[in-house]
């Protein structure tokens, strides 16, 4: 049977969908399907709002499309499928040498889907984002299909990467990998002991990889204060991978309340010494941490949760740490918050990042939050910042347009590649972002 | 000692994801189907895996003159020889009902043409000695039912088959594992209403090498349908009859 009808949700599950889902195990299928009902592609719905859903319509699931079409060992590209997951890759190609150029926080993102929402990982700052490291990608519509890359039709190539999956679906990706010294990673980690130190250690960071853990309940002479993780490949004996755990049910709303957080961070914070410390971690416990808990969504309970994250240019620091101050006032922030330093890299007109610093903050779905976003939006837009669509919820089209310099350029294009918006999904409607109006 | 793997019906995922699982030990792979673009890839995933071998062959249950192109490459591998079968075709109860015809493609996709390329491997399997052969067949064959009886029955015939094979090879060193899944997430599967516990194609995988390795006879996958089908054989006919199930 081709289409079933089911109901799925974006990562953050407050946004879901019910409709038409096919799941082509072959590229036949695919055509199949697309020719059936041309729908968008959706992956591993990790995205946190609603880019990966089209309520009422259908949806094609690229997830069993996932095998690995071409190696070349010397060289480290490599071809695969779009419903290839970033951390299978990284497991596979980290003992002989070789890793995804960019991963971002989770190893279930897709490589389509990474290339869909631009994404970024902890090297940033050094090495740009998904898309500036493909070399081609195969796009299909219901007219056929298309090899494109950034020189061979280019603009739509621009429009594709970071496009939402606007411009058709993404079977197939060919990409550069980077070479890596083994499938162990160098964990230095350091304390900052306020928003201006840690401003100071990211700025002054010459690692390949770092991320920032910030405890955004802290206040006062606290305030910014966190970890900076600083790694790199390494080689030699791994400790004994854990089996990943997963979370039973939704927990109760009590579990990520304000007194909690509060401790918890607190203990985090001091699980560092003051001197910092350096170890040997798995590849996966730096990269993407959470997975290890399977289904850690549901640890904010069946109302959800949003993830605010912005870009804010260097020199706007200061909005960032009054955008702190907002949220450790609040005391509606999750113990999960992020905090880097992000370079200038970015490959498609809707990509996200921006030289300057990004903040991740999740809070759990309540109407306070809401009204709380909504404010650091305004204060990222002011500060001539950009949101990130691949956690947005909440934002307005209108304002995304104004943090989104090429968004014409996109437009134009999309609707070359997509006249009847038949891949339009619930976030490209919410926003509106097909028009430029 | 070197093994080898012939996986017939390989374009299903469950036939996939063992195939991946094979790879990743190291041994050569032969995804034998119809679709042989689709084999490709898969053939080249394994290779990137860490097949010693991996390539697609052409196979069609319905077409026997297929069979012995295959015989004659995986014969050219040195060391044991097994295969997995995976093929099998399950069109819906009504539209058999309507086009009785459909009877003879659904036995022989999930009977006889499997059960006819394996006699033809017989042989060549007790040369090399301690091959093993995976069946895969169905918990649907454990009892006719109202809603697929002639999947079932095909099933069925195909579990008899595979215990006499299992018979045969046993004097020779060889083994015959029979699989029972329950659901599996699988095109087959997917969309039909009523489907619960549904298990991913993988852990369908792992369940198969280890009842490989274990030397199991039968064995159903996910565990527990052994007990939901002993339940459903032990209903008295007369009552069975009676139920849609």
């Amino acid at each position: 049977m081709l289409w079933k009808t089911t109901e799925y949700a974006g990562w953050g599950r407050v946004h879901t969908a019910t409709g038409q889902v096919a799941r082509p195990e072959r590229v036949s299928n695919l055509v199949a399907a697309l020719k059936e009902t041309p729908a968008p592609a959706i992956g591993m719905c990790r995205s946190y709002g609603d880019a990966s859903l089209n309520d009422g319509g259908a949806a094609i699931d690229m997830t069993r499309l996932d095998r690995i079409i071409g190696f070349d060992p010397d060289s480290g590209t490599l071809e695969v499928e779009g419903g290839c997951q970033i951390g299978e890759l990284a497991r596979l190609f980290a003992p002989r040498g070789w890793l995804p150029a960019v991963m971002p926080g989770t190893g279930f993102a897709t490589v389509a889907g990474c290339i869909a929402n631009d994404v970024h990982g902890k090297n940033h700052h050094g090495n740009g984002s998904f898309g500036q490291h493909v070399i081609s990608l195969v796009l299909m519509t219901p007219s056929g299909k298309k090899v494109i890359g950034p020189k061979k039709s280019a603009k739509l190539f621009q429009a594709t990467v970071g496009g939402l999956g606007q411009t058709g679906i993404i079977v197939s990706v060919k990409l550069q990998m980077l070479p890596c010294k083994g499938d162990v990673m160098m964990v230095t980690e350091r304390r900052a002991e306020s928003y201006e130190d840690f401003l100071t250690l990211l700025d002054n960071s010459t690692a390949t990889y770092s991320v920032g853990w910030i405890d955004a309940t802290a206040k006062g002479n606290n305030l910014g204060r966190g970890i900076l993780e600083e790694a790199e490949t390494g080689s030699g004996l791994m400790p004994a991978q854990k089996k990943p755990k997963s979370v039973p049910f939704n927990a109760p709303a009590f579990a990520l309340s304000k007194p909690i957080v509060k401790a918890f961070n607190a203990a985090y914070y001091r699980r560092v010494p003051e001197s910092g410390r350096t170890s040997v971690k798995p590849i996966n416990d730096f990269f993407f941490p959470l997975d290890a808990i399977h289904d850690w969504n549901k640890l904010y309970g069946k109302r959800g949760f949003h993830q605010f994250q912005c870009v804010v240019p260097i020199e706007k620091a200061a909005a960032l740490r009054e955008m702190l101050e907002l949220i450790a006032r609040s005391g509606l922030a999750s113990p999960l918050a992020v905090l880097k330093r992000m370079g200038a890299g970015r490959a498609g007109n809707m990509s996200f990042p921006m030289e300057g610093y990004t903040l991740a903050v999740d809070f759990p779905n309540r109407p306070q939050a809401e009204i709380l976003i909504s404010r650091l939006e305004e204060m990222t837009q002011l500060a001539g910042g950009r949101l990130y669509l691949a956690k947005d919820s909440l934002a307005t089209g209108a304002r995304i347009k104004s943090m989104y310099p090429e968004h014409a350029a996109w437009v134009d294009e999309v609707e070359k590649a997509d006249p009847e918006g038949q891949f339009a999904t619930d976030l490209i409607r919410r926003l509106d972002l097909r028009t430029t109006l | 000692m070197m093994q080898s793997w012939i996986i017939l019906g390989a374009t299903s995922s469950m036939a996939r994801a063992f195939g991946r699982a094979v790879a990743e030990r190291g041994d050569a792979v032969f995804f034998a189907g119809r679709d042989m673009d689709d084999l490709k890839r898969s053939a080249t995933d394994s290779a990137v895996r860490g097949a010693r071998v991996a390539e697609p062959v052409f196979f069609d249950a319905r077409k026997p003159e297929s069979f012995s192109a295959i015989y004659d490459r995986v014969s050219a591998e040195e060391g044991i020889i097994n295969v997995a079968v995976f093929v099998g075709s399950m069109p819906p109860q009504d539209a058999i009902d309507a086009e009785p015809s459909l009877i003879d493609g659904t036995v022989t996709d999930s009977f006889t043409g499997p059960a006819r390329f394996l006699q033809g491997l017989a042989s060549l399997m007790e040369e090399r000695g301690s091959g093993t052969v995976i069946g895969v067949g169905s918990v649907a064959g454990d009892r006719g039912r109202i809603g697929n009886y002639v999947y079932g029955a095909a099933k069925a015939g195909f579990h008899t088959y595979l215990s006499g094979l299992r018979n045969r090879l046993n004097r020779s060193g060889g083994h015959v594992v029979t699989v029972k899944p329950g659901f599996v997430d699988t095109a087959m599967t997917w969309g039909i209403e009523g489907m619960f516990l549904v298990a991913p194609p993988e852990k369908v995988a792992r369940d198969l090498l280890r009842a490989v390795d274990k030397k199991k006879n039968v064995i159903y996958t996910p565990f527990f349908w052994r007990y939901i089908m002993l339940i459903i054989r032990s209903i008295p006919e007369g009552i069975f009859k009676k139920l849609s199930v």
